[in-house]
C-alpha cells in the first residue's frame, strides 16, 4: 500500500483536522465526528444533514456551506457513521424548521440514520429521512437491499440545500428530495480497485486488461467483468443502461412524525423519454483524470442528443469518489423548472461554488 | 443451579462477551470478508469493549438499565448494520425486564422476544434471508417450547444454543437477501452468515455463564 498516511488509525481524524485548518467557514467536531456550517442554526431554515462512510470525498463534507448541506457526518472509510454523530450534529444545527437527513441506500447507513431520527425526534426536533437509491446496476429490489445511492446524491444535496436556503419547510424539502431521487439514475464502472487504508490491500482484483461494469462506490461487485473496450463503447453501455432503464418500483420507509413510527411507501421511478431535460454528472471514481472524463462527456452528449434528451446543466469532475479507484460514473437527473432554479441558485462550499 | 438468572450473571455474561469477541475477531472478520466488507469481527470486538467499559458504573443498576446502557454503547460504537441491530436488540430487551434484579426463565423468553422484534422491525428481515435472525428465531422457539414443556433453565438453554447452532449452519446454503451480501446474489451461497455466527456465540456464552456459575 502506497498512500499519504501517517498512521492508519488516524486517517479520518487527520483529514478532518486538515479540513478545519483549510476552511474556517466550517466547524468540525472530532468527538463525535461531524462538520457544520459556521453560524448554524439558521432561524426558520431547515437544516440539511447528510453523511456516510468516508472515502467518497468531496462527498459529503465538501458540500457543507451556503446553499447546500448544513452538516455532514463522516464515518470511518467505507463504514457508516453511528447515530450519536447524526444526533449531535442535528442538535448543533437544528432550527425550529427541523432537520432533513439525506441517506444513501446502504443497509448500514439506513439503519444508523433511522436510529438517529428516532433519537432526534425524542428530543422534540422535527425530523425526516429521505433515501437516495439511483444505481441502475442493481436490477431488482425484492432480492437485494435495493439500488445503491450514488451520483444523484450530489445533485440532490445541491438542489434541496438551495430550497432550504430559500425557506422551504421540512415537508417541502423532503418532497423535493424524493422527486430528485425519483428523477435520477446512475451507473459506474471500474478500471482498477481501491485500497481501504485499514485493509491495506486492494478490495478486489482486476486483470490488466479487465474492467468491472456496474461497480458500487465501495467496490461492491458490479454486473459483470469484461475485457477493456474503447471509451466510446463503455460510455455507450453505461449511458444506455441509464436511458433505457424501465420503471423501477420499490418500497421506501419514511418517518411519520405524528405517530412516531416508520411507514412504508411504494415509489416508482419513470423511465427517461424524448424531450426530457437533464442535469448530467460525469464523475471520476478518484483515479481517473478529468481529461478522460471529457472524453466520456463527449460521447454521452452525442448519445443524449440522439435520444432527443437535452443536457440542460452538467458537472464534470470528481464529486463522489471511491478513494483512488480508476473509473467513472454517469448520473442523469431529469430537470424540471423547480430543480433547475435551485441548481442555479448560489452555492458556496469547499467543492461546489458559483453565483456568490 | 437455581432456576433464575442473577444480575451478577448478566454482568459476567456481558463482560465475557468482550473477551470472547476479541478472541473470535479474526474468525468473524474472515466470514464477513467472504460476503460482506470484512469488518464484523473488528466492529463487534470494539462494541463489546465499550460495553465492558460501562459495566463497573452499573453495579447498582437494574438488569433493564444494564441492558439499555449496553445497547446504547453498541449503537454508538459498532457502526455498519450490526451496530443498530445489536443495539436495538439490547435496548428493546431492556424494556421487557425493566427494574428487575434477577430473571425468571420466562423473563428470558420475553427479553428475547422483545429484542428479536426490534431486530425484525429495524432490519425488515425474516428467517431464511441469511441474517442473525436465522440463529435467533429458532433459538427463541427452542427456549420457549422447552420451558413450556416443563424443562429446567439449564436444559432449555442447551436446546436454545443447539437451535442457534443449527440455525447458523442453515445459513450456509442460503442466498443473502439483506445487507451488502445481497449484491452478491447466488455468489453468497456456500458462506456462513457472520451476524448469525456472532449471535450464536453470544447466546452460547449466556448458557455457559448461567450453567457454570452455580449462584443460588
Amino acid at each position: 500500500m502506497k498512500k499519504l498516511i501517517n498512521a492508519v488509525e488516524n486517517v479520518l481524524t487527520e483529514q478532518l483536522q486538515g479540513m478545519a485548518a483549510a476552511h474556517p467557514e466550517l466547524n468540525i467536531s472530532l468527538d463525535p465526528k461531524y462538520i457544520t456550517r459556521v453560524g448554524a442554526p439558521f432561524a426558520g431554515k431547515v437544516a440539511i444533514i447528510s453523511g456516510g462512510g468516508s472515502g467518497h470525498e468531496p462527498l459529503h463534507g465538501g458540500f457543507v456551506g451556503h446553499g447546500m448541506l448544513t452538516a455532514a457526518c463522516p464515518g470511518e472509510v467505507f463504514t457508516s457513521p453511528t447515530p450519536d454523530q447524526m444526533y449531535e450534529a442535528a442538535k448543533a444545527v437544528a432550527s425550529d424548521a427541523g432537520v432533513l437527513f439525506i441517506v444513501k441506500n446502504y443497509t448500514g447507513d439506513v439503519l444508523n440514520f433511522e436510529t438517529a431520527a428516532e433519537m432526534v425526534h425524542s428530543e422534540g426536533i422535527k425530523v425526516q429521512n429521505v433515501i437516495v437509491d439511483d444505481d441502475v446496476a442493481v436490477k431488482d429490489s425484492l432480492y437485494t437491499a435495493g439500488r445503491r445511492g450514488v451520483g444523484t446524491t450530489v445533485i440532490l444535496e445541491k438542489v434541496v440545500g438551495a430550497a432550504a436556503e430559500e425557506g422551504y419547510g421540512l415537508d417541502a424539502c423532503a418532497d423535493l428530495a424524493r422527486k430528485v431521487n425519483s428523477y435520477g439514475r446512475s451507473m459506474g464502472m471500474a478500471l482498477t480497485s481501491c485500497i481501504v487504508p485499514a485493509a491495506g490491500k486492494p478490495t478486489f482484483t482486476l486483470a490488466e486488461d479487465e474492467v468491472e461494469i456496474g461497480i458500487g462506490i465501495h467496490g461492491e461487485p458490479g454486473q459483470y467483468r469484461e475485457k477493456l473496450r474503447p471509451a466510446d463503447a463503455i460510455v455507450e453501455t453505461l449511458a444506455l443502461e441509464i436511458l433505457d432503464d424501465g420503471a423501477y418500483k420499490r418500497t421506501l420507509r419514511e418517518w411519520d412524525r405524528e405517530n412516531a413510527t416508520w411507514v412504508e411507501r411504494d415509489v416508482i421511478d419513470e423511465p427517461f423519454k424524448a424531450g426530457d431535460s437533464v442535469i448530467a454528472l460525469v464523475n471520476s471514481m478518484g483515479g481517473t483524470p478529468v481529461s478522460e472524463l471529457y472524453a466520456v462527456y463527449r460521447k454521452l452528449a452525442e448519445l443524449c442528443e440522439a435520444r432527443d434528451i437535452t443536457i440542460a446543466r452538467k458537472l464534470v469532475g470528481p464529486y463522489i469518489t471511491s478513494l483512488e479507484m480508476q473509473g467513472f460514473s454517469i448520473t442523469l437527473v431529469k430537470a424540471d423548472a423547480e430543480i433547475l432554479k435551485f441548481w442555479d441558485a448560489p452555492v458556496s462550499t469547499p467543492a461546489l461554488r458559483w453565483g456568490v | 443451579m437455581s432456576d433464575v438468572i442473577t444480575k451478577a450473571q448478566v454482568i459476567t455474561w456481558l463482560e465475557n462477551c468482550a473477551a470472547l469477541l476479541e478472541t473470535q475477531k479474526a474468525y468473524l472478520t474472515e466470514l464477513d470478508a467472504a460476503i460482506g466488507d470484512g469488518d464484523h469481527g473488528l466492529n463487534m470486538a470494539r462494541g463489546f469493549g465499550k460495553v465492558k467499559e460501562k459495566l463497573p458504573s452499573m453495579a447498582d443498576a437494574s438488569i433493564g438499565s444494564i441492558l439499555n446502557t449496553s445497547g446504547m454503547a453498541l449503537i454508538s460504537s459498532v457502526g455498519g448494520a450490526s451496530g443498530p441491530l445489536y443495539g436495538t436488540f439490547f435496548m428493546r430487551a431492556s424494556t421487557a425486564v425493566q427494574a428487575r434484579q434477577e430473571l425468571e426463565p420466562m423473563d428470558l423468553v420475553k427479553l428475547m422476544e422483545q429484542g428479536i422484534e426490534g431486530v425484525v422491525q429495524r432490519g425488515r428481515a425474516e428467517v431464511g434471508e441469511k441474517t442473525m435472525l436465522d440463529a435467533l428465531i429458532p433459538a427463541l422457539n427452542a427456549l420457549k417450547s422447552q420451558l413450556e414443556a416443563g424443562a429446567g433453565l439449564s436444559d432449555a438453554l442447551d436446546a436454545c444454543v443447539a437451535a442457534a447452532e443449527a440455525g447458523v449452519r442453515s445459513t450456509i446454503p442460503l442466498v443473502a437477501k439483506k445487507g451488502r451480501a445481497s449484491y452478491l446474489g447466488e455468489r453468497s451461497v456456500g458462506h456462513q452468515d457472520p451476524g448469525a455466527t456472532s449471535a450464536t456465540l453470544i447466546l452460547g456464552l449466556l448458557r455457559d455463564v448461567v450453567k457454570g456459575s452455580g449462584v443460588s
